[in-house]
């Protein structure tokens, strides 16, 4: 496996009284692309969100680059979302007021690159992705793939390292979904950015180096949450610290 | 399941244009990229059958050398067969006798719990690993349409076999809890 990019050591969550994680511990490797499955409400948008610094764990450790990450101050995790990250969600994140092309330039402008500048490594990514043409749309003018396709530039315009996308192909049809997705991992590739997908679907993970299944905020080593499993047997193994300390093997 | 009636894929291949024997083989591999390739014994074998059965016709007054050289047209019965084959629907295959499913109920039957589960998540990894593979190949950018078409059709099956241990899995889970109770 490559160099370690991103880790989470005994990652802990609750909402309220109700467990999210129970103790996850998965790497990232430098320009790997990771699929995080699993069944409705078995974490994995709570392991993103974890991840990427959006939400604090309760215990245990999220580190990027060697460095402890969940323990930075909230301005410190977001402006790590504005350059070494980027996010990119089911729908809905595009600003509907602005056309395409402002869209994609926004996160350089947060950043303090001038608009002009801004706007012209924008329009290099429209057309990377195919989708120039739609550069002076505002997104309800858009199909749902172009939507993807600029809300995907404008995740990666900043060019993070890590690049999380959660359900990103949901609410897309097969054929469109697949483009969008085609287009994730062919310039992802280009620019050697690592994945972190969050899916429920298979056929959407086959996409992906390598699959981390949870289930019940658990790793969930069999990938079916093996109902007879008994919990000493998941994480047999002499390195094992535990069955809900169960390390993935990278493959 | 049916077995893919060869003389019906030529008369659709010829039904384009006519063509030779070598054209043939080389047109049926490229649609049917997932197939087993033909043979040209089996090509050659097959058009002189489908010639004494008049589907089809050697293209032109003449033939020109020996049979490899000959270009084949559709004949009018030729057309007809082929229609009649469209116009017939495959049975939508129960698959309810796949070695898959015997295995898998077997496993959770007679099997104790460690083995079932170790098989059970070999076969779904293999059928993971399998549906990479697959996505690796229909994402190349040199894939032809065929591979594409041959490999979705592999993916969506694997697919469906994968959702359907996961439920199954739940499903025993439920009935165990419910026994238990």
């Amino acid at each position: 496996m490559t160099e370690v990019l991103l880790a989470a050591r005994g990652v802990v969550k609750s909402y309220g009284n109700s467990p999210a994680l129970r103790g996850v511990t998965v790497d990232v490797g430098e320009g790997e692309i990771v699929a995080v499955t699993g069944p409705s409400g078995c974490g994995k948008s709570t392991l993103l969100y974890c991840l990427s610094g959006i939400m604090r764990p309760d215990a245990g450790e999220i580190s990027y680059r060697g460095a402890r990450l969940d323990t930075r101050r909230e301005s410190e995790r977001s402006a790590l979302r504005r350059g070494d990250f980027g996010v990119l969600f089911q729908f809905g994140q595009l600003v509907a007021e602005l056309p395409a092309v402002d869209n994609v330039a926004l996160p350089l402008l947060l950043r303090g690159t001038r608009r002009r500048e801004a706007r012209s490594a924008a329009m290099v990514w429209l057309d990377r992705l195919g989708v120039a043409d739609v550069a002076r749309d505002l997104p309800g003018e858009m199909s749902g793939g172009q939507a993807q396709r600029v809300a995907l530039g404008r995740a990666l315009v900043t060019e993070p390292h890590v690049l999380f996308a959660d359900e990103p192909t949901g609410a897309l049809d097969t054929l469109t979904g697949e483009a969008v997705l085609g287009h994730i991992v062919r310039v992802v590739r280009e620019q050697g950015t690592a994945v972190v997908l969050v899916t429920h679907e298979a056929t959407v993970a086959a996409h992906a180096d390598r699959e981390v299944a949870l289930r019940d905020g658990m790793l969930d080593p069999t990938g079916l949450g093996f109902p007879m499993a008994s919990p000493a047997a998941v994480g047999a193994g002499p390195a094992a610290a535990g069955p809900r300390h169960a390390r993935t093997s990278g493959r | 399941m049916c077995a893919v009636s060869t003389a019906h894929v030529l008369l659709g291949l010829l039904s384009k244009h006519p063509q030779h024997g070598y054209e043939l083989k080389q047109a049926h591999d490229a649609v049917l990229p997932g197939a087993k390739p033909l043979a040209f014994g089996q090509v050659y074998a097959t058009l002189g059958r489908m010639e004494r059965d008049g589907l089809v016709a050697p293209d032109g007054a003449e033939r020109v050398g020996g049979p490899d050289r000959t270009s084949f047209r559709v004949t009018t019965v030729g057309r007809t067969s082929l229609d009649a084959w469209l116009d017939e629907v495959e049975p939508p295959a129960p698959h309810a006798s796949s070695a898959l499913l015997a295995k898998v109920v077997v496993a959770l039957l007679a099997a104790d719990s460690d083995r079932a589960r170790r098989y059970l998540t070999a076969q779904r990894k293999a059928h993971t690993d399998r549906l990479r593979e697959l996505t690796r190949a229909k994402t190349d950018p040199h894939a032809g349409v065929g591979a594409v078409i041959a490999a979705d059709y592999a993916i969506v099956h694997l697919d469906a076999d994968l959702r359907w241990l996961a439920t199954t899995l739940a499903r025993v889970a439920d009935l165990d809890e419910e026994i238990r109770q």
